[in-house]
């Protein structure tokens, strides 16, 4: 089944065109790794996935059913209807760069807070189900702790935990380990490992090489806002078509 | 040298001063900082002319004495025939305008609430982005991403500039004795024209604020350490893995 879908996506910054026409398809279990250069627009292809920048065309349907979008006073597309985003939102859960995680909280509170606030649940089975994944993302003693208390790698394991706890169709990771030390960026790719083992979808912008050839099912190289390779790993890096992903894997894998 | 009959004698109506002193402290600052937590949301997000207004009105109310706002309020608007009419029909509501009670609670609580709306404003505006952020990925509407993330840690980040406010407010109240309330202060006028020993009088008001001013210092203490403990330094028993 597509948990999620793509169709020619579009974004421009003024004259700056970031995107143009990207599309994007996975069945459950798919873990899809985007490449790129920086300033290659993967980021800001992640980021249009769930609105938080505003795509200008193009259509996204997550678990069957489709952001419904409709053109504002500009011409620009906009979301028809913020409570299905709000929805459909919850089924795409995120993890950034640099956590995000709600600096008043505990790590046990960051983890109920959305299945409690959003999704409804009561506060005995949020609980429950926060300390279930952040058990399984080795952090469950840190629980009392604030987040300014934790390393980066602890800290993106708990954020790692909260989008577990939303339960959503799709996990969608930007630059995941690009904001830790590199003694830190094991931890978290081997949970990401083990998430992508247990069959989850996933959606990963990355510059882990290593992660995007061993662990995801397709590799999408974006260059200057044109998805210039898309496919399994073993063709995207074994049998590379693209002369500009030739020299980024080179400049990479030195 | 001293005459404690200064103090002594009048110890009743000072012990009647501080009670009105702290009733005026502690409802102006709390009614104030409730009104204050939406203003602050408007004043920082809210539509650019609602906005607007409310800068207006803190910039009113920051940019003049508490002293004239006072005034203002309690001669000033019964020289309106408009407030007359208002009083000659006996609505209370309209009434509480010409008690100095209600006129200086009323000044003093739109004071405190102009400056703690621009203290929660400015909390508010430092909240870091990506917080925001995680708070609409995750399917939050916007006002429960309000209710949720950004007033409960704009609120914490704002308690050590808020405790200064509590302090100048207590302060402040010293000004109800010029509309004829006996407070600390207006206790210490009267022990002062009773005795003809200024010294006494005023060193005694002064010593009471004093002890109130430690106690407000040692509660916002113990507020900080219960609700900033996320920006203190980990302490020393925490393990690291």
């Amino acid at each position: 089944m597509t948990q999620l879908s793509v169709e020619d996506l579009h974004k421009r910054y003024g004259d700056h065109e970031v995107l143009k026409g990207v599309s994007l398809d996975t069945e459950a279990g798919d873990v899809v790794s985007i490449i790129g250069s920086s300033g290659s627009g993967k980021s800001t292809f992640l980021r249009c996935i769930n609105f938080l920048e505003q795509p200008d065309a193009g259509r996204i349907t997550v678990a069957g059913e489709e952001i419904r979008l409709t053109p504002d006073r500009n011409g620009h597309l906009k979301v028809a209807d913020a409570k299905q985003l709000q929805r459909l939102r919850t089924q795409l859960a995120m993890v950034f760069q640099h956590f995000n995680l709600w600096a008043h909280m505990t790590v046990l509170e960051n983890v109920t807070e959305a299945p409690t606030h959003v999704l409804g649940l009561g506060r005995k089975e949020a609980r429950e189900r926060a300390e279930a994944y952040l058990d399984k993302v080795g952090i469950i003693r840190f629980k009392d702790s604030y987040p300014a208390h934790l390393s980066g790698g602890q800290q993106q394991r708990v954020a790692i935990a909260r989008a577990l706890a939303m339960e959503p169709a799709v996990l969608l990771f930007d630059e995941p380990t690009s904001a830790l030390d590199p003694e830190l960026v094991g931890e978290v790719l081997k949970v990401m490992r083990g998430l992508a083992e247990e069959g989850r979808t996933m959606v990963v912008v990355t510059h882990e090489m290593g992660f995007a050839r061993e662990v995801s099912s397709k590799v999408m190289f974006l260059h200057q806002g044109t998805a210039e390779e898309y496919g399994p790993p073993a063709e995207v890096f074994g049998n590379t078509r693209s002369e500009r992903l030739r020299q980024f894997l080179s400049g990479n894998l030195k | 040298m001293i005459e404690w009959a200064v103090i002594t004698d009048n110890l009743p109506e000072y012990a009647a001063g501080l009670w009105l002193t702290l009733q005026l402290t502690f409802l102006s600052l709390c009614a104030g900082l409730l009104l204050a937590i939406p203003l602050a949301v408007l004043r920082s997000s809210g539509p650019s002319a609602v906005s607007r207004m409310v800068w207006a009105y803190t910039y009113f109310f920051r940019g003049t004495p508490m002293l004239v706002q006072l005034l203002l309020i309690y001669y000033g608007l019964g020289q309106f025939e408009w407030i007359q009419a208002r009083w000659a029909e006996g609505n209370p509501l309209w009434l509480v305008l010409r008690e100095p009670y209600g006129c200086a609670l009323i000044t003093f609580t739109l004071n405190t609430c102009a400056y703690t709306t621009e203290i929660i404003a400015g909390a508010l505006r430092t909240t870091p982005h990506g917080e925001i952020e995680a708070a609409l990925a995750c399917g939050m509407s916007r006002l429960t991403m309000i209710r949720r993330i950004l007033v409960p840690g704009a609120l914490r980040r704002a308690l050590p500039a808020y405790s200064n406010e509590a302090i100048f407010m207590l302060h402040g109240t010293a000004i109800a004795s010029t509309v004829t309330l006996v407070d600390i202060t207006g206790a210490a006028r009267n022990a002062y024209s009773q005795h003809f020993a200024p010294f006494e009088a005023f060193i005694f008001a002064g010593l009471i604020y004093l002890c109130i001013t430690f106690a407000l210092v040692g509660l916002f203490r113990l507020a900080e350490r219960r609700w900033l403990s996320h920006l203190q330094p980990r302490k020393a028993t925490a393990t690291r893995q």
